[in-house]
């Protein structure tokens, strides 16, 4: 089955088309999906900030990242399956959407950049922890992160337009 | 004037017209108050986390919220410019608005709150404030804030 095979499925299950058109369930997924925004972005675009070296630059990058990792990672829950939800609930226009694309495109390399963040630099946290201004290369990743971050939301906003659609 | 006409006049400023007819100035601008949105609730999310004692440990209050001070500040900047252009495009619309009358108390609320009452939490010596007291300021604070996002997104669905 192809992608949008599998779209087209998707969208005419019971669930899909019942959220599809709820009056209230969908824009109060929708609205979830961007207030959370402020607990998940907003607390990455703090630790970046960290990371970066221009706030917070007396507080241990260990603990900003700790101490802050629950409420992040409670965050990025709720935008994942709030994001699944409205995905499931417009498939295929969502499927053919350029802006959508270039989304999942971008968040695929932000989870790459943190990744390799994780994987290389953070490993020798304790070297720089107390650091104002973290090596270069943990600069990088965090300016990087917000880079795509913001890509990310631009594009999220954009997938409400359909400028760009194939037709289906 | 009527606050109705004031708000007409803007809708009808060169600015105000040049984003409505524009097919990517409104979303453009929209884009830049959501990011706007995202460093505001960071940095309120930090220091009120902080507060509340669910957040970063190693560093007093005072010194998290003259860290944050200026994201903070910067931030809401850019969310007023960017609302205040949104506004313009579309000012009648919002005049018959409920959640945009809400969006504009809670948000003047919450600044006034913020900068006097959670502030002169954060900045208190530890143990002058009742941890009790500074929780209900840091609750508040994120109730207040939370009522400008909710509001927020509730103008654009009319």
């Amino acid at each position: 089955m192809s992608l949008l095979g599998f779209c087209q499925w998707l969208g005419s299950t019971e669930g899909s088309i019942a959220l599809h058109e709820s009056i209230w369930a969908y824009p109060i997924i929708e609205s979830l999906h961007v207030l959370t925004l402020c607990v998940f972005l907003g607390l990455t675009v703090m630790l970046d900030l960290r990371l970066l070296g221009v706030t917070m630059v007396r507080t241990p990058a260990s603990e900003v990242a700790g101490r802050l990792l629950p409420w992040t990672i409670a965050g990025f829950a709720v935008m994942v399956t709030t994001g699944a939800l409205l995905f499931y609930a417009i498939p295929v226009k969502t499927y053919l959407n350029i802006f959508f694309r270039i989304k999942v495109a971008l968040l695929v390399l932000a989870g790459v950049n943190a990744a390799v963040f994780q994987l290389t630099i953070w490993r020798s946290m304790d070297q720089w922890d107390v650091d104002p201004v973290p090596p270069l290369r943990a600069r990088l990743a965090a300016g990087v992160s917000l880079v795509l971050w913001a890509g990310i939301v631009v594009a999220g906003r954009m997938i409400a337009y359909n400028w760009f659609d194939k037709s289906s | 004037m009527s606050v109705l006409s004031f708000f007409t006049w803007c809708e009808y400023t060169p600015l105000g017209e040049a984003i409505r007819d524009s097919r990517w100035l409104f979303p453009a601008i929209e884009s830049i108050h959501l990011l706007g949105l995202a460093v505001i609730g960071g940095a309120v999310l930090v220091v009120n986390l902080r507060v509340l004692g669910l957040g970063i440990e190693r560093q007093p209050a005072a010194q998290l919220w003259r860290d944050i001070r200026p994201w903070l500040m910067g931030s809401l900047t850019a969310m007023l410019i960017s609302g205040v252009l949104l506004f313009t495009s579309e000012a009648t619309k919002l005049y018959y608005h409920e959640a945009f009358w809400v969006k504009m108390i809670s948000l003047l609320l919450a600044t006034l709150f913020t900068f006097t009452v959670l502030r002169r939490v954060a900045l208190a010596d530890p143990g002058r404030v009742r941890p009790v007291w500074g929780r209900a300021a840091a609750v508040t604070s994120i109730l207040l804030w939370s009522t400008v996002g909710v509001c927020g997104r509730w103008i654009g669905f009319s």
